[in-house]
């Protein structure tokens, strides 16, 4: 099996849809010469030129907008928002338009576009290139919301959002761009609403997306030591929901914890909690924990953005909690 | 419409009767449409709420009657002139007004959300300035495939205050994209007039496309002919790979904003006079010199015809509460 980075492999798959698929192109800012604000396109404007890689002017409802009028002409444009941040300034486009012209037109038109971002704390940008609103997306009739962890999932997880119908928002992680993680040699697509279980264990299920996977599995691991027994679970897709995989495991370990970087409130933990305890209420032992961000802007001097943003010993202190129980 | 096919050369300023007539017949379906529509309204037989677009015919039936077919168009909350010009049958268009399964979206979409991709409309956009990014796309998937099409936007006055206008011109520009923004300056976002949202005077709103470098063609939007040439010249510059046109046509909403608007914020004299003098059904019929009897004769076939929309559409299948749901995913 071959290694790839998380950013190798996000590249790997827009070049091989680009390659196999004429209809595909993808549009940002940064994105050709510079090769993107996070490195992930390089290379690309030199294997399929200007028309196909094409830099924009930082203009985000324009370009989300010029994406959907593409995706409802034949085409399957990947549209690159430098940070999740920005998704703000194109709200309007992705969701009354994007999500919407196919239920408006009673099923005559349909969008398969697919917008690429990227967010996450951990090296002091502030408060403005570092959130992650994955959880508004949720809330949108229409969309699907994909948060990829690892370059195996970002790969497979990449290629059929391109390959669906729907306009897709696909969540990536900055910090997890250097992490190296084997690969199938062919590029395998990993269907959407299929949750991954990265872990298998007995006493709590900790269900956690994008950095906190990674988080989760830490904290998974000291728990091991100290006795207790932790199932992982990254939904990887948020929209669709694979509530089937994430129920059972909680009715089999009968405690959870949700994780994610998000502030928790509002988050993607509360719909996942009402999912859990809809689907395992009686099987609970314990109330279900949420781990997330303190629910402020993110401050930018370290000691503060660390302390705001949540890490493996939260998720640890939540798994005990859960346990404490009895 | 066929006028597409018997276009008048450039430079030649003359457009046959035969086109004309064929025009006048338009436009007064649509008026006579959207007039039939306030009074079914009013008889409280249509869900939600309505824009009609009596004053504003002659730039539906001029635009799109210098496109193709395959051309795509997006529309605006005052969107049945739009959809009826661009060649969606009107029983069809009642019945969505109606809700029917039978209606041209289906009953998903209402008055503000009339689609018909098989004739090229896009959709009608009920969020000011919102249908102009997607025909940007759309104009970058026709150059792309190499397509001799153009994608065409509708918007009004209000809609130049976005920031979608201006994001969406840029772009348009800046890729050359074949497409048309056509704006439709009544003079009126809403209530608001032209002096209290508009930062120049509305005649001159057409220099908004002097920031862009875009190429700028203005046309008295009463005047369908006027309306016409110029669409028929702004798609050829788009189709010419010259860029995108901005098409500003002057006009006049001689209603209210929606059905039922009091116009409480409007001079009542002043509108009197624009629905004598700017009225463009019937300032085509006096340059046609349409007599009495052609008129009625014609009005009564435009009637008839929009009787029997909405007894198509009254006729129609009702949704069950269940299919809300069929169309939220692909």
């Amino acid at each position: 099996m071959p290694e790839l980075t998380y950013r190798e492999a996000v590249r790997d798959a827009l070049a091989e849809a680009m390659q196999k698929d004429e209809s595909v192109f993808i549009m940002g800012e940064d994105i050709a010469e510079m090769g993107g604000s996070m490195g992930v396109t390089q290379g690309l404007l030199q294997e399929f030129g200007p028309t196909r890689v094409r830099n924009t002017p930082i203009s985000e409802a324009a370009i989300v907008g010029a994406g959907i009028g593409a995706a409802m002409q034949g085409m399957r444009p990947i549209v690159e928002i430098m940070y999740e941040d920005f998704l703000t300034l194109a709200m309007e486009q992705l969701v009354n338009q994007a999500a919407k012209h196919r239920t408006m037109s009673g099923g005559q038109l349909k969008v398969p576009l697919t917008i690429r971002t990227q967010g996450g704390a951990g090296w002091s940008p502030g408060a403005q290139h570092a959130q992650q609103l994955e959880s508004w997306f949720v809330h949108v009739p229409g969309l699907k919301v994909v948060f990829a962890s690892t370059p195996e999932d970002v790969r497979g997880l990449l290629w059929s959002s391109i390959y669906d119908d729907n306009p897709v928002v696909f969540f990536e992680h900055r910090t997890l761009y250097p992490i190296k993680g084997d690969v199938p040699e062919q590029l395998a697509p990993i269907p959407l609403g299929t949750a991954r279980i990265h872990r298998e264990g007995e006493d709590v299920t900790v269900v956690a997306t994008g950095r906190l996977v990674h988080e989760a599995l830490t904290a998974a691991e000291e728990a091991e030591r100290e006795g207790i027994s932790v199932e992982v679970v990254d939904p990887r897709t948020l929209l669709p929901l694979d509530a089937e995989t994430i129920v059972g495991s909680v009715r089999k370990t009968t405690r959870c914890v949700t994780a994610h970087e998000a502030v928790t409130r509002g988050g993607f933990g509360a719909e996942l909690a009402a999912v859990i305890q809809h689907g395992a209420f009686d099987w609970l032992d314990a109330p279900i924990e949420r781990v997330g961000a303190r629910f402020g802007p993110l401050p930018f001097a370290p000691p503060m953005e660390q302390w705001v943003v949540p890490h493996a010993e939260d998720v640890l202190e939540a798994i005990k909690r859960t346990v404490a129980r009895g | 419409m066929t006028a597409v096919e018997e276009k008048a050369g450039p430079g030649d300023k003359r457009v046959s009767e035969r086109i004309l007539r064929g025009f006048f017949r338009e436009m007064l379906l649509i008026r006579r449409f959207e007039e039939k529509v306030e009074e079914r309204f009013r008889a409280g037989e249509l869900p939600g709420f309505l824009h009609v677009a009596i004053g504003q015919e002659a730039i539906a039936t001029g635009v799109c009657a210098a496109l193709a077919r395959d051309d795509v168009i997006a529309s605006t909350h005052r969107a049945h002139g739009h959809a009826i010009a661009k060649g969606t049958p009107i029983d069809r268009i009642m019945a969505e007004l109606y809700g029917k399964r039978e209606g041209c979206s289906g009953g998903f979409g209402g008055s503000m959300h009339l689609y018909d991709v098989e004739v090229g409309n896009l959709g009608a956009n009920a969020v000011v300035g919102g249908g102009l990014p997607g025909i940007v796309g759309a104009a970058l998937a026709f150059q792309m495939k190499g397509e001799t099409r153009v994608a065409v936007a509708f918007f009004g006055d209000g809609a130049t205050n976005t920031g979608a206008f201006h994001e969406s011109l840029n772009l348009a520009q800046l890729w050359k994209v074949p497409a048309i923004f056509v704006l439709e300056n009544n003079g009126w976002a809403e209530s608001t007039p032209a002096a209290q949202q508009l930062p120049l005077p509305p005649e001159e709103l057409g220099r908004r496309a002097a920031a862009y470098g875009m190429k700028l063609i203005e046309a008295d939007g009463q005047d369908v002919e006027a309306v016409y040439l110029a669409a028929l010249a702004a798609r050829d510059h788009a189709l010419a790979g010259k860029g995108p046109v901005l098409l500003h046509v002057r006009t006049h909403r001689l209603t209210g904003h929606y059905v039922g608007d009091p116009q409480v914020y409007r001079n009542r004299d002043a509108l009197k006079e624009e629905r004598r003098t700017k009225d463009p059904v019937r300032l085509l019929g006096g340059r046609l010199e349409i007599t009495d009897e052609e008129f009625a004769a014609i009005d009564a076939e435009v009637n008839a015809e929009v009787e029997a929309a909405v007894a198509f559409a009254k006729a129609g299948t009702d949704r069950a509460p269940e299919d809300a749901l069929m169309f939220v995913y692909a």
